[in-house]
C-alpha cells in the first residue's frame, strides 16, 4: 500500500501526461548516453576479471585484485604515471603562460588586419589531426631526408637518429603540443580581453598607468575567471594524455617508450598487442578514479579561492 | 572614441617590435605546413639527392598524378570520411539540440536529474576497454560505418553549451507565450528553438565536423574492411607501414621487402595525401571563423 502510493506519487511528479512530448524529445540523447557512456562504466568490473574478449564480460572469471597487483608490481605503472602527469603539468603551465602573453600582445597591435591575420594563422594547427601533425614532424625529423638533419649536416654536424634517441623527446613533445595548442588558447583569451570595457583602461590612462601596469591590474584580473575554468578542466584531465600526440608523433617507436609511454598508450598496447584486456581495464579504472578525484579537488580549491568561478 | 583609443596605444616603436615578433611566431607555426606542401610538389629524384627542402632543385606534379592514377583506395576513403562526417554531425546536432531544448525548460520535472545525468559523463568514463568490448562483442559495430557515427553522437560538453546558449538567447516568456497559444513541444522546437539557435548550432556543428574529419583512432581500432577505412586512418596506416619496413632492415633487405617498399606510395605522394586530407578543413575554417570565436565565448559560460 505504502509502496503503491509512493509509485503513484512519483508518476504524478513525472507528469508524463502533460510533458510526454518533452520526454520523447529527450529520449534519443538519454538512450545514447546510457548505452555509450553508462554501460561502459558498469563494464569496469572487467578490471577484476581474467578478461577474455571472446568469452565476454559474463563468461570471464573473477580474479579479485590480480590485475592491479600485476600492473603495480612492475615499474610500468610508475613510469606511465610519471610521464602522463609531468608532461601534462608542463603543457598546462607553459601553454597558459604563452597564450596569455600572445593574447595581450595581439590585442596591442595597431593594425587590426594584421591582428586578424595572425589570429587565423595561430589557430590553424588546432584544426589538424594528430596523424597530419605526425607527418609534419616526420618531415622535420626523418633520418635521411628530414629537414633538421639536412640542416645539421649543412652546418657540419652528424645526423641524429631522432626516432631512436629518447633524450630529445621530452622537448620535441612539448614543442609539438605548444605548436598545436597555444594559438587556440590565445584566441580564447583574446575573446575575453575584447569583452573588457574600455572605461577601465581610460581611467588607467588618466591615472597615468603604464601598459605593464594596465596588463597586471586590469587585463589579468579580468582573465581570472576564464583562466580558472580552463585550469579546472585541464587539471581534471591531468591523468588523461593526448593519445595521438604520444602514440603517433613518435611513430610508436619502441626505443622511445621510456619517455613517450603514457597511461593511454599503455592501455592501448595492453589491449591490442599484449592482449591483456583485464590489465588494460585495470589501468583504465585507475586513470578514471584518480582523474575524477582530481576534478573534485581542483573544483574545491577554486571554489575556496573564488566561489563564483567554480564549475559546479 | 577613436581619440581615446589612440591615447592608450603603444608607441610606434613598440608596435613595430611586437609586430615583428608576432610575425616570427606565425612563421614558426606556418612554415612546417608549407614544408609539407612543398615536399608534395618535389620530384622523387630531388628528395633522394637533397632530402626535404623549402627550395627543391626540381618541382614535379608526379605525386598528384600518381594519386589520381592509383588512388581508388584514397578516393574511397575520402568518400567514407565525407559521408560519416556529414551524417554524424547532422544527426548529432539534431539529437543534442532536442535534448538541450528539454534541459532548458524550467517546467520539465526531471530537468535537474537529466542535467546531472549528462554532466557525470564528463567527469567519469568507462574508458577504452569496456567501450571496445561493448562495441565489438555485444553491439557488433566493428567493421561497420555505424561505429564511426553512433558512439560519438551525444557529447555532454556540447549539450551543456547548447543548453546554456538556448537559455541565454531565447527568453522564457517566448516559450510561455507559445504554450499559451497551444503550440506543442515539437512545434516549439522546430519553429522557435532551431531558428533562434543558429549561431550556437553552427559553432557546435563546426566543432563536431572537425573532430569527425580528423578522427583516425576509431578507424584504427575498429575498421579492417578497406571499403570503410576513413581518410585519416588510411594516412596513419600508410605512414606506419613504411616506417615499420624501413626500421626493420631485415625485411627491407629481402626481395619481398623491397617489392613491398616499391609498391608503397613515395614520400612525395604521402605528403600529397596529407595535403588533400588537410585542405578541406583549413579552407572551411575561415568561413566559420566568426562562429568559431563566438563559440569560444559561449563555451566559457559556465554550465
Amino acid at each position: 500500500m505504502q509502496k503503491h502510493s509512493k509509485a503513484a506519487h512519483i508518476m504524478k511528479r513525472l507528469n508524463f501526461k502533460k510533458h510526454h512530448a518533452l520526454y520523447i524529445i529527450a529520449l534519443p540523447a538519454v538512450l545514447l548516453l546510457f548505452v555509450f557512456s553508462y554501460i561502459p562504466m558498469f563494464g569496469l568490473v572487467m578490471a577484476f576479471q581474467d578478461l577474455n574478449i571472446a568469452k565476454g564480460i559474463f563468461g570471464s572469471e573473477f580474479i579479485s585484485l590480480k590485475n592491479f597487483e600485476f600492473l603495480f608490481s612492475t615499474t610500468d605503472a610508475w613510469v606511465i604515471t610519471r610521464n602522463t602527469v609531468s608532461y601534462n603539468v608542463i603543457f598546462i603551465l607553459l601553454n597558459m603562460f604563452l597564450a596569455v602573453l600572445l593574447s595581450i600582445l595581439l590585442n596591442e597591435l595597431h593594425s587590426k588586419i594584421l591582428a586578424k591575420t595572425l589570429q587565423t594563422i595561430f589557430i590553424m594547427p588546432h584544426f589538424l589531426s594528430m596523424t597530419i601533425v605526425s607527418i609534419i614532424v616526420f618531415s622535420l625529423l626523418s633520418v635521411n631526408s628530414g629537414y633538421l638533419n639536412r640542416l645539421l649536416m649543412a652546418l657540419g654536424y652528424d645526423k641524429v637518429n631522432w626516432y631512436m634517441e629518447p633524450k630529445y623527446w621530452p622537448f620535441i613533445l612539448v614543442a609539438v603540443n605548444t605548436w598545436k595548442g597555444v594559438g587556440y588558447q590565445a584566441v580564447v583569451y583574446l575573446a575575453s580581453i575584447s569583452n573588457i570595457s574600455d572605461e577601465y583602461y581610460e581611467v588607467a590612462v588618466i591615472e597615468g598607468a603604464s601598459k605593464l601596469k594596465q596588463a597586471w591590474y586590469i587585463t589579468l584580473p579580468h582573465l581570472k575567471a576564464i583562466i580558472s575554468i580552463m585550469l579546472i578542466l585541464s587539471v581534471g584531465g591531468i591523468f588523461r594524455a593526448d593519445f595521438g600526440l604520444f602514440y603517433t608523433v613518435p611513430q610508436d617507436s619502441g626505443a622511445l617508450y621510456p619517455v613517450t609511454d603514457v597511461i593511454d598508450t599503455y592501455i592501448y598496447r595492453s589491449l591490442t598487442t599484449l592482449n591483456n584486456a583485464g590489465m588494460a581495464t585495470a589501468a583504465g579504472l585507475y586513470q578514471s578514479i584518480v582523474g575524477f578525484i582530481l576534478v573534485l579537488i581542483s573544483n574545491k580549491v577554486v571554489s575556496r579561492i573564488s566561489p563564483e568561478n567554480a564549475v559546479f | 572614441m577613436a581619440a581615446e583609443r589612440n591615447f592608450n596605444q603603444i608607441s610606434c616603436g613598440w608596435n613595430v617590435f611586437i609586430s615583428v615578433i608576432m610575425i616570427l611566431v606565425s612563421l614558426l607555426i606556418v612554415l612546417p605546413l608549407i614544408l609539407v606542401v612543398i615536399i608534395s610538389f618535389t620530384s622523387p629524384e630531388s628528395i633522394v639527392a637533397n632530402g626535404y627542402s623549402f627550395f627543391p632543385s626540381e618541382f614535379s606534379l608526379a605525386a598528384y598524378k600518381n594519386l589520381a592514377k592509383t588512388g581508388t583506395q584514397i578516393i574511397n576513403s575520402y568518400k567514407v570520411t565525407i559521408f560519416y562526417s556529414l551524417v554524424g554531425t547532422f544527426l548529432s546536432l539534431f539529437i543534442m539540440s532536442m535534448f538541450a531544448y528539454v534541459l532548458a525548460q524550467k517546467r520539465f520535472p526531471i530537468r535537474r536529474f537529466l542535467t546531472i545525468y549528462t554532466f557525470i559523463t564528463m567527469l567519469f568514463s568507462g574508458g577504452l576497454v569496456p567501450s571496445y568490448m561493448l562495441n565489438v562483442r555485444y553491439l557488433h559495430l566493428d567493421d561497420t560505418i555505424w561505429v564511426l557515427i553512433l558512439p560519438g553522437l551525444v557529447n555532454a560538453f556540447h549539450v551543456i553549451i547548447l543548453r546554456t546558449f538556448i537559455q541565454t538567447s531565447i527568453p522564457d516568456s517566448l516559450f510561455e507565450a507559445a504554450i499559451i497559444d497551444g503550440a506543442t513541444d515539437y512545434a516549439i522546437y522546430f519553429k522557435i528553438v532551431l531558428p533562434l539557435s543558429k549561431a550556437g548550432l553552427a559553432t557546435i556543428g563546426l566543432f563536431g565536423l572537425v573532430a569527425r574529419w580528423n578522427n583516425w583512432f576509431t578507424g584504427m581500432l575498429y575498421i579492417d574492411n578497406p571499403k570503410l577505412v576513413p581518410l585519416q586512418t588510411l594516412l596513419q596506416k600508410i605512414q606506419r607501414n613504411i616506417e615499420f619496413i624501413k626500421m626493420n632492415a631485415e625485411i627491407a633487405d629481402t626481395a619481398g621487402g623491397l617489392e613491398l617498399l616499391r609498391s608503397m606510395p613515395t614520400e612525395s605522394t604521402r605528403m600529397a595525401i596529407t595535403v588533400i586530407a588537410t585542405v578541406p578543413i583549413l579552407f572551411a575554417y575561415p568561413f566559420f571563423q566568426r562562429y568559431f570565436i563566438k563559440g569560444l565565448t559561449i563555451g566559457s559560460v559556465k554550465g
